[in-house]
This record gives structure tokens, C-alpha cells and sequence, in this order.
């Protein structure tokens, strides 16, 4: 049986075929943000946000909610607020405070589910809410949906606010003498990046999702110059990889998050040496 | 009048960087804000362009002009040196001041891109990327990014620190055709007195008051200007 036949009997799947639809908007989601995370310098604020959105997955399984999005949402939109608002905390440096909210998070997290959780197979809960070894393919079909309008919601953010967002990521300053609210956009994508990482954390897991982020976009950087291009571009090949992820972790059976980032490395490779090369 | 500043006193918090400030600017007029550093003319720069608001009195434009519609020019290296971005995304990203709320750019706004860079002479680098340019290249697609925003006043902050002496006299020529030939206003903030003195027809010397503010023969003529000027000419020698 060829690859394509094997590939087109899974496609039979529900599960399968949500897994990709899901899969594809995130990954589409988070290299557009990704462009604007990585020139702001901040990449480290969609590690953090992941690890307190673990934390967060955990107090959610302990009381156990209806679905617990109802918590891990909210508490990650705010932390991001927090974290991305200028001149937050007087008392601790920026970077610092990153460091201590994220493994804060990470720390009480798992403390929080070692004492309370019910559950028979802890270590395998831990793993899967770090490393997302399955959840992309236990998607329900409301989750699917959930999905879809969030990511609908994050792209049209994207394409509607490109030009003034391309400004402030450009020169902050300019864009607040000439009129910009540089605060409103400030918070919408601090929302957004909340939105995402909590999205992407169904992917890839929390210890990933800031792969899937900042790898597109460096790629991309490397041979492309213009803003639009490199937009374009992480776009691609950030859904590619993770089309790419997906078949073969369910091809081979290997984790599907940490397959789709090693995908992300390999085209990181290609492009710079795609890089390297053209510059000489 | 175009701008008008009534008892200025710029600051942070409990600490005044400077106060009394009186000056008006008028259209077509060519302003140079001199001073030590620390003076404070970053920070009524920052004052003029509403991202730092006063501690108290008044700015004021009129003859219909904004404060959204200054042609803000900001100093040199303080943007990211791998930026991706186009000769031509640059430019265009200052008529943002005239969408409002519509997301995307019009014709319009790509004529005026165009015509700004070809005054510029940087047109035929429209494609290339930023950061790639030659400080002095740079420079004039940022003075083409303010003229998108603008079509009465420029402020220009420090536009030739770091340019070499060719590029430098290019970029003040620029200027000066800018102001004479199209009217256009210009505040500029400079270290070199000499170039101020030679190329303004208005001075505001700032200092924890400021010193000085009227016409350059008049600031060369007074203790002030006498002093400053003698001062600099210690350092160049």
C-alpha cells in the first residue's frame, strides 16, 4: 500500500481530519503573531504566557470545570496584559519578572495537580499538557470550532491592523506622533498573543508553543528583507511544517508537537543556508 | 502662527528640566533649537509631538495645522538593525495619519509615497531594504516617511549625528530646499551651532531656561550666542 493510500484511510477519521484543520489555523495564527513578537523582542513573553497558561490548565483540571478554556483564557489574556503593558512593574526589571511569573507558574502548577489531581496516570497528564503529545488528535468537535472562530477572530485582527501595525513594530515613537494609539494596539496584541499561545497549546504543548512562534518568522528573516514578504512567508511555511508534523507523527507515530517543531528547525536550517548562500 | 508655546515647563515628575518656554513659530519659518545636553530639547520635542505632555502651559497650533501632522524625523540608530522592511514601507507607513480607521492604504497615499521619494532621490531604491542602506540613504527615507506625514512642519531631531561631512551637507542642502522652495516649516534640534547659526533664521538656546529665542542675526549679535559660539569654537580647535 502506497503512502497515499495509507494516508487517504486515515482521512476516513473525524479525528484526523480536525486534527489538520486545527493544526493548519494554528500554525497560521502563531507565525503572524510570531512576525510581531519577534520585532518587538518579544519572543520570551510567548514562553512565559505558555507556562502560565499551564498553570492555569492545571487549576482547571483540579476544580474541574465544564470546559476549562472558561479558566486558562482568561487568566492568560490578563497575564499578557500585565507583562506587555509599558513601564508595569517599578520594582522588578521586565525580564526578570517574565522569569519569575513563567516558572512560578510552571512550579505551582504541577505542585497544584500532584496534590489534588484525581487522576490515575498524573505523570502522563503532566506530559501531554507540556509536550501536547495527543490532544490535537482528541479534539472534540466543539473545541474544533472553538478553534476556528478564535483563529477567524486573530486573522482578520492581523489583516485589518497590518499597515498600523507594521508602524508601531517599526518605530513606536513615529506612530504615536502622528496619531497611532500605540496603548490600544499595545493591548490588542497582547490579547492576541494570549488567544494564540492557549490556542497553540493544543498543538504543541505549553513548553512548545513559543517554537511555533518564533521559528517561522527567524526563517523567513533570513532570506527575506521586506515586511510583507517575510509575513507571507512565515505564514507558509509555518502551515507547511505543521501539515508536514502532522501526517508523519501520525505516519510514524511519533508526538505530534515535538514532530511539527523539529519540522520548524529543519526549515530554519534550509533557510539559513538558503541565507548564507545569497549573501555571498 | 503655527505653533505657539506659552510658559512651557517640561519635566518628569517632581524633577524640571525646563521652564518658561515662550516661542512662536511661524509658517515658512526655519528653527533651530540649540543647547547643552540635558537642556531639555528632547524633551520638547517630545512635548511638541504630544508623547510627553508638559508640566504645565500651553502648545498651541493654528493656521489649521494638527499636532498628528508633523513630520517627525527621529534620531538616527534607535531601530532595530535587522528590521525586514522595504525602501517603500517605510515611506508609505507615515500617511497612516490620514486613515483613521481604514486598514488599508489608498491611491492616493501610494502617490504621495512616490512623489516624497522621488523628491528624495531614494525612488529607485523603493525595493530595497532598510537596513541596508547607507546612513546617509537612510536618513532621507525617514525625511521622506515625515513628508508623508506632513505638509506644513518638520521636526527634525538631530538629522545629521553620525552622517559623513558629504552625506551631512546633502541632507542640510535637502532641508533647506525643502524649506525655501516649498515652504515648509522646519523645527530642527542640532548640536552644531555653526551649522544652526548658518542655516536657521530663528534660535531657541534652551538651558534650565531658556537663553535665547529670535532671529540668528540677532543671536549671533547677543551674550549668549556670542559665548556659546566662542565656547565651540574652543572645542573645534
Amino acid at each position: 500500500m502506497s503512502i497515499f493510500e495509507t494516508l487517504s484511510g486515515y482521512f476516513q477519521f473525524p479525528f484526523v481530519r480536525y486534527a489538520l484543520i486545527a493544526g493548519v489555523l494554528i500554525a497560521l495564527c502563531s507565525s503572524l503573531l510570531g512576525v510581531t513578537l519577534v520585532l518587538k523582542r518579544f519572543s520570551f513573553i510567548g514562553d512565559g504566557l505558555s507556562h502560565v497558561a499551564f498553570g492555569a490548565m492545571a487549576i482547571a483540571a483540579v476544580v474541574s470545570v465544564s470546559n476549562d478554556m472558561l479558566i486558562v483564557m482568561p487568566v492568560t489574556i490578563l497575564s499578557a496584559i500585565l507583562l506587555l503593558r509599558k513601564n508595569g512593574t517599578k520594582n522588578v526589571r521586565g525580564d526578570a519578572a517574565l522569569a519569575m511569573i513563567s516558572v512560578g507558574a510552571l512550579a505551582l502548577g504541577y505542585l497544584i495537580l500532584n496534590v489534588f489531581s484525581k487522576s490515575a496516570n498524573l505523570s502522563g497528564d503532566v506530559c501531554s499538557t507540556l509536550f501536547g503529545s495527543t490532544s490535537i488528535l482528541t479534539l472534540k468537535v466543539s473545541e474544533v470550532w472553538l478553534c476556528v472562530g478564535m483563529s477567524v477572530l486573530v486573522l482578520a485582527i492581523f489583516i485589518l491592523f497590518y499597515n498600523k501595525i507594521f508602524a508601531i513594530t517599526f518605530d513606536e515613537n513615529f506612530a504615536a506622533a502622528t496619531g497611532t494609539p500605540t496603548g490600544v494596539y499595545d493591548m490588542i496584541i497582547a490579547v492576541v498573543t494570549a488567544v494564540v499561545i492557549v490556542l497553540a497549546m493544543n498543538l504543541v504543548g505549553s513548553l512548545l508553543t513559543s517554537a511555533l512562534i518564533v521559528f517561522p518568522t527567524l526563517s523567513a528573516m533570513r532570506v527575506f528583507k521586506s515586511y510583507k514578504r517575510v509575513v507571507v512567508c512565515s505564514a507558509a511555511l509555518s502551515v507547511g511544517c505543521a501539515v508536514f508534523g502532522i501526517l508523519f507523527s501520525i505516519l510514524v507515530s511519533t508526538p505530534v508537537g515535538a514532530t511539527i517543531v523539529a519540522t520548524d528547525i529543519l526549515a530554519f536550517m534550509i533557510f539559513s543556508g538558503i541565507g548564507t548562500f545569497r549573501r555571498k | 502662527m503655527q505653533l505657539i508655546c506659552k510658559n512651557v515647563s517640561l519635566g518628569y515628575e517632581n524633577h524640571i528640566v525646563s521652564e518658561d518656554i515662550d516661542f512662536t513659530v511661524a509658517q515658512g519659518d526655519y528653527l533651530c533649537i540649540v543647547g547643552e545636553n540635558g537642556a531639555g530639547k528632547s524633551t520638547l520635542m517630545k512635548a511638541l509631538l504630544g508623547l510627553h505632555p508638559p508640566l504645565s502651559g500651553k502648545i498651541e497650533f493654528s493656521d489649521g495645522l494638527k499636532q498628528n501632522e508633523i513630520g517627525y524625523l527621529p534620531q538616527q540608530n534607535n531601530f532595530q538593525r535587522d528590521f525586514p522592511a522595504s525602501v517603500q514601507e517605510v515611506v508609505i507607513s507615515g500617511c497612516l495619519n490620514r486613515c483613521g480607521l481604514r486598514p488599508f492604504y489608498r491611491r492616493a497615499e501610494h502617490e504621495a509615497a512616490r512623489t516624497n521619494m522621488e523628491k528624495l532621490g531614494i525612488w529607485p531604491l523603493r525595493e530595497r531594504c532598510y537596513r541596508d542602506l547607507s546612513g546617509g540613504q537612510q536618513q532621507r527615507v525617514l525625511l521622506a516617511r515625515a513628508l508623508c506625514a506632513t505638509r506644513k512642519l518638520l521636526l527634525l531631531d538631530e538629522p545629521v549625528s553620525g552622517l559623513d561631512p558629504s552625506a551631512t551637507a546633502e541632507m542640510y542642502a535637502i532641508i533647506r530646499h525643502l524649506n525655501k522652495e516649498e515652504g515648509i516649516t522646519v523645527l530642527m534640534i542640532s548640536h552644531d551651532i555653526f551649522a544652526a547659526t548658518r542655516e536657521a533664521d530663528h534660535i531657541l538656546h534652551l538651558a534650565h531656561r531658556p537663553l535665547f529665542f529670535g532671529n540668528t542675526e540677532d543671536y549671533r549679535k547677543s551674550d549668549v550666542g556670542r559665548a556659546f559660539l566662542r565656547m565651540e569654537e574652543g572645542e573645534q580647535v
